[in-house]
């Protein structure tokens, strides 16, 4: 991929991925021609009812949910801000006890900390060294007031796959729900409701090929949980405002693509993953591999190296056409370094060191080959100028 | 984000590296929050006459370390102690708010370096360096 002639290796996908062309497609009669709201009732507003009803299928479909049990959001973030405050503010009288992990997004560690503020207790589980949740905390953590298990599918930052099925099952012995985020597993892991034991299951878009600003919460059938934004009588009374209709297009055509081509998809983004680790930590000394070696996203890289910055390596990185992130805290205004490396034992100092490369559909070997060709020599010059790297 | 004078004295940074017998050392900042400076000095008749710097942190802390030395060097003590961190911030055209700390840290750095010195030329053994 070129910028105006400058080469642009994107890895960054963790973060949000290109629309997909054949996507964009899809959304673009649903602007400026077939633009009706679908609450109305001629026939214009008809055939964007249609759209919207043929895309929440195929979201369904994608995740082995009943079209009646998908409900569109602005995005991952609202899905996980209405499964948490929604089944809190319903299940009061029952009890008032959230378990989730200490690695949630922000998108579920808020909502909980704003129910804390309202009174509400939640346990934030701890994670082993690879960023996994124990199955065994969360039966030690469950009380008779829990009312929500929120544990989610694969993380973010580190790429790790929680064992959510063993998780949901607990749970569910307790008659406690289970929420889970699956926002970075769609198209990268297998994802079923009933397969993981989701009663609740947040999804966006944008990370799948889609556009920004849709996603989905699928809310299985007779789940005491309430309504998050009131208004309308859209998404069956469930979730007030005019669909996004485009975006919902878009969403139905992103995920169908992501989960129909994982077959193929999620093995060479393996092969990538795996030829990139094992590269950098072949070339670069005091290096190690966060999260976990196996149970992890195809996609997903996350390397912390030793006496340096990461906001350091990414300009560099940057000036060189790579796009990437990492966990420290100087590319934020907190001054502390991620919460999930840190929650994985990490010391800060190592933490803001770390690199996540993400990969995605349009990367491609080469990519790859150029990665590995300059990453050693920035963190080389990097190295050389800071106080920290021993002599050698 | 970073504007040129950043972006340039990160890339290509003044001054890197560590004096052999420097007799003003200075290190501040800790790897908690992801800053370290070492700045080292070698000063003659009361004037810096080399300053290197050696840093780990974020563009903006290398930066700021890289025109620090700039400014102080060939200086008098006196004169490199009023180098405040707004004149290294101004000097590299300015910091984004959550980036000023890089240059407070600079300046720190220098005083800690030239105190230093000075309690090296104070103390009743010293033996100029």
């Amino acid at each position: 991929m070129t910028d105006g002639g400058r080469r642009l290796v994107y890895l960054d996908h963790a973060a949000t991925t290109p629309t997909r062309p054949e996507v964009a497609r899809a959304m673009l009669p649903y602007f400026s021609e077939r633009f009706g709201n679908p609450s109305s009732l001629y026939a214009l507003a008809r055939e964007a009812k249609e759209a919207v009803e043929e895309a929440r299928g195929r979201v369904a479909a994608a995740i082995g949910a009943a079209p009646e049990e998908v409900f569109f959001t602005s995005g991952g973030t609202e899905a996980d801000n209405w499964a948490i405050k929604g089944v809190a503010a319903a299940n009061r009288k029952k009890g008032d006890h959230i378990v989730t992990s200490s690695i949630e997004h922000h998108a579920v560690l808020h909502p909980c900390r704003a129910l804390e503020k309202q009174g509400y207790r939640v346990t934030y589980l701890p994670v082993d060294e690879f960023g996994r949740v124990e199955p065994g905390a969360v039966e030690e953590a469950i009380t008779d007031k829990t009312i929500l298990v929120s544990v989610m599918a694969a993380n973010n930052e580190i790429g790790t796959v929680q064992p959510v099925a063993a998780i949901s099952e607990i749970a569910h012995d307790h008659g406690v729900l289970f929420h889970t985020d699956a926002v970075q597993a769609i198209g990268a892991i297998p994802v079923d409701v009933d397969a993981m034991g989701a009663d609740l299951l947040a999804i966006s878009a944008h990370k799948f090929g889609g556009p920004k600003g849709t996603g989905a919460l699928y809310i299985r059938r007779k789940t005491r949980i309430g309504t998050f934004m009131d208004g309308g009588a859209q998404e069956r009374g469930r979730r007030a405002g005019t669909e996004n209709v485009p975006g919902i297009v878009g969403m139905g055509r992103a995920i169908e693509l992501a989960v129909g081509e994982m077959p193929q998809n999620a093995p060479r983004l393996a092969a990538m993953r795996d030829r990139l680790i094992r590269g950098i930590l072949d070339a670069v000394p005091d290096t190690r591999l966060n999260g976990h070696p196996t149970e992890r996203l195809a996609n997903n890289v996350n390397v912390a190296f030793r006496y340096v910055e990461g906001e350091s390596i990414l300009l560099m990185l940057d000036a060189l056409g790579i796009a990437a992130s990492t966990g420290s805290a100087c590319t934020s205004a907190s001054l502390e370094p991620s919460h999930v490396l840190t929650a994985c034992g990490l010391p800060p100092e190592h933490a803001h060191g770390s690199l996540r490369l993400t990969l995605g559909h349009r990367n491609t070997e080469e990519d790859v080959d150029y990665v590995l060709e300059v990453l050693p020599g920035i963190i080389g010059r990097l190295r050389e100028i800071s106080p920290l790297t021993p002599e050698r | 984000m970073y504007s040129e004078q950043v972006m340039d004295h990160f890339m290509n940074p003044r001054n890197m590296g560590e004096i052999p017998d420097a007799n003003g050392v200075g290190e501040v900042g800790n790897p908690t929050c992801g800053d370290i400076m070492r700045i080292t000095l070698r000063i003659e008749d009361d004037r810096i006459v080399d300053a290197k710097f050696k840093t780990f942190g974020c563009a903006a802390a290398i930066a700021s370390s890289s025109m620090a030395t700039e400014l102080i060097r060939g200086k008098t003590l006196d004169e490199a102690l009023a180098v405040t961190n707004r004149a290294v911030a101004e000097a590299l055209e300015g910091l984004p708010p959550q980036k000023l700390h890089c240059s407070v840290l600079a300046e720190e750095g220098i005083h800690k370096a030239i105190d230093d010195y000075r309690a090296r030329q104070g103390a009743p053994e010293a033996s100029g360096g």
